[in-house]
């Protein structure tokens, strides 16, 4: 149980930045920290395995669709004036579209064509401009953060549980790099914002079809309600960010001091205490808008409309 | 007339159960079985108590109110971080043994009794709370109840350190030098949000307390008796407020210009 | 090998034995004065009983009613106590409570707020106005932390989970004291020239108690064996409301304010029995029905207390005697209601959560009840005692010069049955005060060297349970006390079961001077025990004495056998003292004379 001599933690040999100056008896007392657990080692009688294994299943599956999806170039919209009658759907994943994919118009694309500067060996994908920012919003997201530590790199494995030794007494946590980078959530936050407006838009034009004499008309199918749905979800997830609870009234030691305030820190803070749920819930959803598209565009599925 | 509950059976219905307890001091030790007749509502520390009195009156333990409310009883039940004095036997499952053993974030002195003092050091390192000048003659502050809200929360801590226990930047990485855990993190987190202080930590949460080295696992808010946020609530508020200060460079432009 | 060699000498101008909230006043004051000051706290620091404290600490300061001034506070106080109260200290007490709560702000304490930002305040059982100030039920964790954290850097030095068996004295000063740490078992002796006792309460010598291990009457004892007196040591306030189910928790405290916050007491009729006893000196300030007791929790000045709200020694007693009129709840107590505000309140189940987020707590884990919709069974449980070593009302000194006591252990202000709420403000004003004067006797005498001859005598007794084999447990011996003072000195008490009393703890005397301890010196919890039960049965001895000698009924004491108060017993206190011979001794003293103008208070406020 007890730690060899030389593996003493520094702070029972008395090499402190600090001092116990209390009682100089007790500050020498020579007794030694347990030894680590090894790796999945724990008393636990419960199941605390299952909770880092769904994490691990969960976000490493929807990892494994977003980067195919992305990588596919194709089915990323319905509708359009080529589709008389459907819906303009477009896949979150490339939304925003700012070149279309070779050989394809979508109608969507802000700036036109494949862009001719793209490295011919590398396949243009619009999604993989757009994907990397929601997906840093994620990954340096507080509560995404401290799950997949856990459930990719067992760091720890579990509350109470022995971690793996690889990282030995070199353990750097987000304090060095280069998890330190994890600090600019809030740079991805205000991109997300931007996202929710970009997304919002989307939902906005799914709620249009155009005519075979090409004029437009409003309609409501099955898949407009996934993208107006879709934006809601990601802003209950967005606006309950540890970040914007910050930035709307945590920083300010004084919350009585402006009413407006008070109220913008009262409902943040109500999105923040379930914002796991929300990351879940939106992380979902966004998968299925694009599975959606995705399906419609390439015929498996047909988008209904409801009006 | 209100709803009275349903009247308890004053026959106590017992049952054996197997308790491992470790004994043993910093040199090492072992586990070792004792057998507890457990009656309706009893918790881990009756139990501890009944081996004491009846089996092995030199077990020792470190416990004062029984009541969850001073935070001494602090163990590991099942291999979960607990009060003992808050675990009701008739949660933990059936026809299992129980195990109990002492805190593994800090030195073992004999049994289930642990060498905290390591906190009061760190405690003592924390500037202290510097009030502004009072707002009235008599003294006294005006301070706002939606204003004191955050700091109350954390001000219920009982100093129990569980979530010392089982943050694995102490835990497993034996960061004690460098990491003030949980505890202190919440501790000046406290001070930082109370209206009236003046003093700035948030130097010495990035420098010397090591607060880059949370990873957030929230193992500290689970295990927490008094169920304070400590996690969403205090830890990443403060790495918040260290990002403002350190780590963002508009804010850093910003106050440039607008000097505080 | 001299006795005085093997132990660990330590040497301060004042030491603190107790770091509860007393102690920890009493320490920053001593250090502040300029002092070298240590503290000896028997748990680490800050989990002394001080945390249990729930309910607030009173102090007339009117935020909420602008009608309360120190006049008032010192006439409840006053009334509480039934007039056997020291008059100076209740004074000075009233007079300083609410510099003393600003000045915890100032240290970092944060109270609820009044809408006004001011503190706010609750009310309590015999406080005229809402006058507790509070932080939802944990204001005794508040205290003691603030006090706590704020202490560590006044340059006090800290004895952690270190006990003090005896006092050692010099030429009839006080000396110093000697005990042992935990930790180690090491003997340690520290040498001062003043020593402040702040050791608090006695409750531990009781089986039904609120009080935590540590209440085992270290600080009386002590004083008794160095000589000093010791006063009331007959009233002890049994709590009205403990827990009562399930029998491990059976006496834990459920805080008054439960019943602050609209929470009524029922039988197993459904009946509001505190309605039906009202004591003559309360009738005038209580309320009629029970739409008025609500309207007073709401806040309306125009309205009285609801008699839930009464002094803790009349509700004990009223739910005493609901019980044995079998009018009780299934496990022998009866029904504390907070739930039913649902009909007044429109989110009361949070309204409660937020008010009483501990008792709620504390009943959903240790019972598996939800107050916010079932009620509580309570029961009387051993408290506090208002009795402890005598002192001067001006400087907290005892009759031994350097030995100071105060806030649990000190008796004086309390008079016959404390008021909720006085005992936190009664920890900071006189913990103060103790500290203030300590570090001036201290300034103003030279050190005396400790006898190593009695030092000596002390070691040979705090390792004697290793030294016998084969004796009785430890356990087993304070359980029977705990039996004893339950069951003959008790809530109700008669002259007969005292006396049996008596003998049962002269023959505990004689079995503990026989027990035995196994094992080593490193915390090792049985021989703790032993060592804390030559404390509990000095102080059942005083208590069982003072008791019988006290032949009425007034405050904490309920004398079945003379269940009247008395006049004559109104102008005495009773002093418990070590004869020469070693016997204990009781006498009775006349009460300190009360000012005039404090006299005129009373009489303006009756």
């Amino acid at each position: 149980m007890a730690l060899p001599s030389e593996r003493k933690p520094p702070f029972l040999r008395g090499s402190l930045h600090f001092r116990y100056s209390w009682d100089p008896l007790m500050s020498q007392t020579p007794y030694s920290l347990p030894q680590p657990r090894a790796f999945l080692e724990t008393r636990r009688t419960d199941r605390w395995w299952i909770v880092p294994l769904l994490v691990l299943a969960g976000f490493g599956a929807f990892i494994l669709y977003s980067t195919w999806a992305a990588f596919q170039a194709n089915n990323y919209f319905i509708g359009g004036a080529s589709q008389p009658g459907v819906q303009m759907l477009l896949s979150p994943f490339y939304s925003p579209v700012l070149w279309d994919a070779k050989g394809i118009h979508s109608g969507h694309a802000w700036f036109g064509d494949a862009p001719v500067w793209w490295p011919a060996w590398l396949l243009f994908s619009p999604a993989l401009l757009i994907l990397p920012f929601p997906a840093g919003f994620r990954f340096t997201c507080y509560y995404y953060r401290g799950a997949y530590y856990k459930a990719f790199w067992g760091d720890p494995a579990g509350c109470a549980v022995g971690e793996p030794k690889f990282r030995g007494t070199s353990y750097r946590g987000e304090q060095k790099f280069p998890l330190i980078f994890q600090n600019l959530h809030r740079y991805f936050l205000y991109v997300a914002i931007a996202f929710i407006g970009l997304l919002a838009w989307d939902g906005y034009q799914s709620l249009w079809h155009f005519n075979a004499d090409g004029s437009r008309s409003l309609g409501v199918s099955v898949g407009t309600i996934v993208l107006v749905l879709n934006p809601i979800l990601l802003g209950l997830y967005t606006f309950g960010c540890h970040c914007w609870r910050h930035l709307v009234g945590g920083k300010h030691d004084c919350l009585s001091c402006s009413s407006a305030r008070q109220h913008r820190y009262k409902v943040v803070t109500w999105l923040n205490q379930r914002h796991m749920l929300f990351a879940w819930i939106s992380l979902f959803f966004v998968g299925f808008t694009d599975i959606y598209v995705r399906l419609c565009a390439s015929g498996t599925w047909t988008d209904w409309r409801i009006l | 007339m209100p709803p009275i509950h349903a009247p308890l059976s004053t026959a106590t219905t017992t049952r054996r159960v197997e308790f491992r307890v470790w004994r043993g001091d910093s040199s090492g030790g072992q586990f070792q079985s004792y057998t507890v007749e457990v009656t309706e509502g009893m918790v881990v520390l009756d139990c501890i108590h009944q081996i004491q009195a009846s089996q092995a009156s030199d077990l020792a333990v470190r416990w004062n109110c029984k009541a969850g409310k001073c935070g001494s009883c602090s163990a590991e039940i099942n291999g979960q971080p607990r009060l003992m004095c808050m675990t009701r036997m008739d949660t933990l499952p059936d026809g299992q043994p129980v195990t109990v053993e002492p805190m593994r974030t800090f030195p073992s002195i004999r049994d289930l009794v642990t060498d905290v003092s390591w906190n009061f050091r760190v405690k003592k390192r924390i500037k202290p709370f510097k009030p502004r000048k009072p707002d009235n003659p008599d003294g006294s502050w005006t301070m706002f109840q939606v204003d004191v809200d955050r700091v109350q929360e954390f001000r219920k801590c009982i100093e129990c350190f569980l979530c010392q226990d089982v943050c694995h930047v102490l835990r497993d990485h034996h960061k004690h030098d460098e990491f003030i855990g949980p505890r202190f993190l919440m501790y000046s987190a406290m001070l930082e949000m109370n209206p009236l202080d003046t003093e700035n930590r948030i130097a010495d949460l990035k420098h010397h307390d090591g607060i880059g080295y949370c990873n957030i696992g929230k193992c500290c808010t689970k295990v927490c008796p008094e169920h304070i946020g400590i996690t969403d609530n205090a830890i990443i508020p403060m790495k918040e407020r260290v990002v403002d200060e350190f780590y963002d460079p508009m804010t850093r432009l910003f106050r440039m210009f607008k000097p505080r | 090998m001299n006795a005085l060699d093997r132990c660990t000498v330590h040497e301060h101008d004042v030491i603190v034995i107790g770091a509860g909230g007393a102690g920890l006043r009493a320490a920053i004051e001593a250090s502040a004065a300029g002092v070298k000051v240590g503290v000896i706290c028997k748990s680490l620091l800050g989990k002394a009983h001080t945390v249990m404290a729930e309910g607030g600490m009173a102090a007339a300061m009117g935020n909420v009613d602008d009608r309360d001034n120190w006049e008032v506070h010192f006439a409840d106080t006053m009334r509480g106590g039934q007039y056997l109260n020291n008059s100076i200290m209740a004074e000075r007490h009233a007079k300083d409570a609410p510099a003393r709560v600003r000045e915890l702000e100032a240290w970092g304490a944060v109270f609820d707020r009044t809408k006004e930002g001011k503190i706010l305040q609750r009310n309590f059982g015999g406080h005229r106005y809402p006058r507790l100030a509070h932080v939802g039920d944990r204001t005794g964790l508040e205290l003691i932390r603030t006090l706590q954290d704020h202490g560590i850097h006044q340059g006090i030095e800290v004895f952690m989970e270190m006990t003090v068996v005896a006092l050692l004295k010099s030429g009839g000063r006080i000396a110093g004291a000697i005990g042992y740490d935990r930790e180690r078992g090491r003997l340690r002796v520290w040498k001062a020239k003043a020593v402040i006792l702040a050791t608090g309460g006695l409750g531990r010598a009781f089986r039904i108690t609120s009080n935590s291990w540590e209440g085992t009457g270290d600080g009386q004892a002590l004083a008794y064996h160095a000589g000093a007196e010791l006063l009331d040591m007959e009233f002890v306030q049994f709590h009205p409301t403990g827990m009562v189910w399930p029998p491990s928790v059976r006496g834990i405290l459920v805080t008054e304010g439960v019943r602050g916050e609209g929470g009524v007491l029922r039988n197993s009729e459904g009946k509001r029995f505190m309605f039906e006893d009202i004591p003559d000196a309360y009738k005038a300030q209580v309320a009629t029905n029970e739409e008025e007791g609500w309207r007073y929790v709401c806040g309306d000045k125009n309205a009285l207390r609801p008699p839930e709200l009464l002094t803790r020694d009349h509700v004990a007693r009223c739910i005493n005697r609901e019980v044995k009129a079998g009018r009780g709840s299934p496990h022998g107590g009866v029904f504390l209601d907070i739930g039913w505000i649902r009909e007044k309140l429109p989110n009361a189940s949070d309204h409660i959560k937020r008010k009483l987020p501990s008792m709620y707590h504390q009943f959903k884990q240790l019972a598996g009840v939800d107050i916010t919709s079932e009620t509580m069974e309570v029961g009387p449980t051993t408290h506090y005692s208002m009795g402890g070593v005598a002192v001067d009302g001006q400087t907290q000194a005892s009759c031994v010069p350097g030995l100071f006591a105060s806030g649990e252990c000190a008796a004086g202000l309390h008079g016959a049955n404390r008021l909720g709420g006085n005992s936190l403000s009664d920890l900071v004003v006189f913990g103060k005060l103790a500290g203030e004067h300590a570090a001036r006797f201290a300034k103003a005498n030279k050190a005396v060297e400790v006898d190593p001859a009695e030092v000596e005598a002390h070691v040979a007794a705090i390792e004697a349970p290793f030294s016998r084999s084969g004796g009785e447990n430890p356990y087993a011996i304070h359980a029977a006390l705990q039996d004893t003072m339950q069951d003959l000195v008790g809530i109700v008490r008669t002259q007969s079961e005292m006396e049996r009393a008596l003998e049962a703890i002269a023959a505990l005397h004689a079995r503990h001077a026989k027990s035995s301890v196994t094992g080593h010196r490193e915390y090792n919890p049985g021989w703790h025990t032993a060592l804390d039960v030559g404390c509990m049965l000095t102080i059942s001895e005083a208590i069982t004495r003072c008791a019988i000698e006290r032949k009425e009924s007034r405050g904490a004491q309920f004398r079945e056998d003379f269940p009247q108060k008395c006049a004559e017993c109104a102008t005495f206190n009773l002093i418990a003292k070590k004869a020469p011979d070693g016997s204990m001794e009781v006498h009775r003293r006349p009460l300190v004379p009360t000012r005039p103008d404090l006299a005129a208070v009373i009489e303006k406020m009756k």
